[in-house]
């Protein structure tokens, strides 16, 4: 029993890992723009695409998988973050230059990540890809617990990236001033400070992370289909706003929390009671702290 | 140095300024003084370049720096390459930040690294209660020392003119006379002033020059004195 629970836990820290690698692009987003970026969830599909694409490529080159896996790893985030640029240029700044209202910009979002969806459809085609090998499995036992390399990775880079992330946002004068924008917009130009390229550098971070965290699906689980953002994506959305919205601590714990509620509940309950029960418990934690666990009220941080 | 001519600019559809024009030479103190609604505020949003929707949107005449025109500029560029720095009605100061915080972002732009120690150093001198708080989260500091704050912010920009809306508001009398004491001393290191003052006595009092605003038209210029002995001024703004 205490064995399997062991066992459990790391699986779940696992998956909290992807949906905590997507809510940081979620909170980031929302911390600077007030915005819910609906169209994250599809950003991390087209990574794990883009991963794909460039994987094959290397692949067809006759590289070693090693060598491909280290190139993919930063051309995918690369990659990735010119997706998030692209739709912040093209989608969410002429509104937000015409001073429209917030909801428009948050159906846009939504529209966004439907075209992306259908336009992956239309593109590829409805067959699913099978990602191909570039981490070979290795197994390591330790006592009960069996840990696989795959799994350790998703978990380092996940708090690899945060550490990274809480690095910039309180340390460096670009995160300041994405803190600054959260709390008053109208004064950041007064300081100098140029708006777009902050808010450029927000949707390059987020949409790199979701890359990133596109890949890793795809290398733990190597099936690719059009929709996979579209759940994993609101549950990830869920955890940010389960951990605060605007909170890079609040994504990074609201996603492990999702992550450990679904692989405990399908350790006692039929599998099917997973995502009702998941989500009645975050529900309670809401209706318990409606600002999320780290959100403070009123005020907008990152 | 600052030049503007016939400027009109519109907020949506309201015309806020009807064509004013004015100047402000290099080490002046220049005040704007009217009402309320006058177009004190616009007038430097205007010079600044906040962009619409939040800032208005000019539909005639110029505004030119050193003799170029700044109409193409945009706000953060104004501040970085023009060294104008404006200090904005209600502070606007990032109160999820530090006092410390605040004032380095405030050099975002700046690659000066010794004179950004010097600012920093005069700011702390000028207002030595942002030294003692500088730990603090600014949302923390009383309504006198977030104003103190953001005229500090607007110092560590790098700035040679300082566009100051307001900045007596709210301050109790002892803050206001330590606020217009530290104004003074920067003028007097080659400050260059353009002040909006409610209070037309403290503003002529304390400035060179002076325009009077009133509903988006200039309707009495001259040096301070001169503005000060006007009857018509002193009905409408000294209490006369």
């Amino acid at each position: 029993m205490f064995d399997s629970f062991l066992q459990n836990i790391f699986n779940a820290l696992q998956w909290g890992s992807f949906y905590s690698l997507i809510a940081l692009g979620y909170t980031l987003v929302y911390g600077v723009l007030r915005l819910i970026n609906f169209a994250h969830g599809d950003i991390f599909m087209v990574g794990a695409y883009i991963a794909f694409f460039v994987a094959t490529t290397f692949l067809g080159y006759a590289l070693s998988p090693t060598a491909a896996l280290a190139l993919t790893v930063p051309l995918t985030m690369l990659l990735t973050a010119a997706v998030g640029v692209t739709i912040e240029r093209v989608a969410y700044r002429p509104l937000r230059r015409k001073g429209a209202n917030r909801l428009y910009v948050v159906i846009t979002a939504l529209m966004c990540g439907l075209i992306l969806e259908n336009g992956n459809l239309a593109l590829l085609g409805a067959s699913r890809k099978s990602f191909p090998q570039l981490l070979d499995k290795t197994v390591y036992t330790l006592g009960p617990v069996s840990l696989t390399n795959q799994k350790l990775a998703v978990i380092a880079c996940t708090i690899l990236v945060f550490v990274f992330l809480q690095f910039v946002v309180t340390k460096t004068k670009i995160g300041m001033a994405m803190r600054a924008i959260s709390y008053d917009k109208f004064a950041v130009p007064l300081m100098g400070i140029p708006l777009d390229t902050i808010i450029l550098f927000t949707f390059v971070l987020g949409s790199s992370f979701a890359g990133l965290a596109g890949l890793l699906f795809a290398l733990s689980y190597p099936v690719l289909d059009p929709y996979m953002g579209a759940l994993v994506g609101w549950k990830a959305f869920i955890s940010a706003v389960v951990g605060g919205i605007g909170d890079i601590r609040g994504a990074f714990v609201g996603g492990f929390l999702l992550g450990f509620v679904e692989i405990l509940v399908v350790a006692f309950f039929p599998s099917t009671y997973r995502e009702l029960i998941a989500f009645t418990i975050l529900l309670l934690i809401l209706y318990r702290k409606p600002t999320g666990i780290f959100g403070i009220a009123g005020t907008t941080k990152i | 140095m600052l030049t503007v001519t016939n400027l009109v600019v519109r907020y949506g559809t309201i015309e806020a300024l009807h064509g004013i024009s004015f100047t402000v030479q290099r080490g002046e103190i220049v005040t704007l003084i009217g009402a309320n609604g006058a177009g004190k505020t616009t007038t430097l949003h205007a010079i600044a370049r906040i962009a619409p929707p939040e800032g208005p949107r000019v539909v005639a005449g110029d505004i030119q720096f050193e003799g170029k025109s700044i109409l193409g500029m945009e706000a953060h560029a104004v501040v970085r390459d023009l060294h104008m720095a404006l200090a904005p009605e209600g502070r606007h100061i990032f109160g999820n930040l530090t006092v410390e915080e605040n004032l380095t972002l405030a050099t975002y732009a700046r690659q000066d690294t010794a004179r950004i120690a010097q600012d920093l150093d005069l700011v702390f001198r000028l207002f030595p209660r942002l030294a003692e708080r500088r730990r603090q989260r600014s949302e923390s500091l009383s309504g006198g020392e977030q104003q103190m704050l953001a005229v500090g912010r607007a110092l560590m920009t790098g700035a040679t003119f300082l566009m100051l809306d307001e900045p007596s508001m709210g301050l109790a009398p002892l803050l206001m006379y330590d606020m217009f004491r530290a104004l003074r001393e920067l003028n007097a290191q080659g400050m260059t002033i353009l002040l909006i003052e409610q209070n037309a006595r403290v503003a002529l009092s304390f400035a060179h020059r002076g325009y009077v605003l009133d509903t988006g038209e200039i309707t009495a210029q001259g040096t301070a004195a001169e503005l000060m002995a006007n009857p018509e001024v002193k009905k409408a703004y000294l209490g006369g």
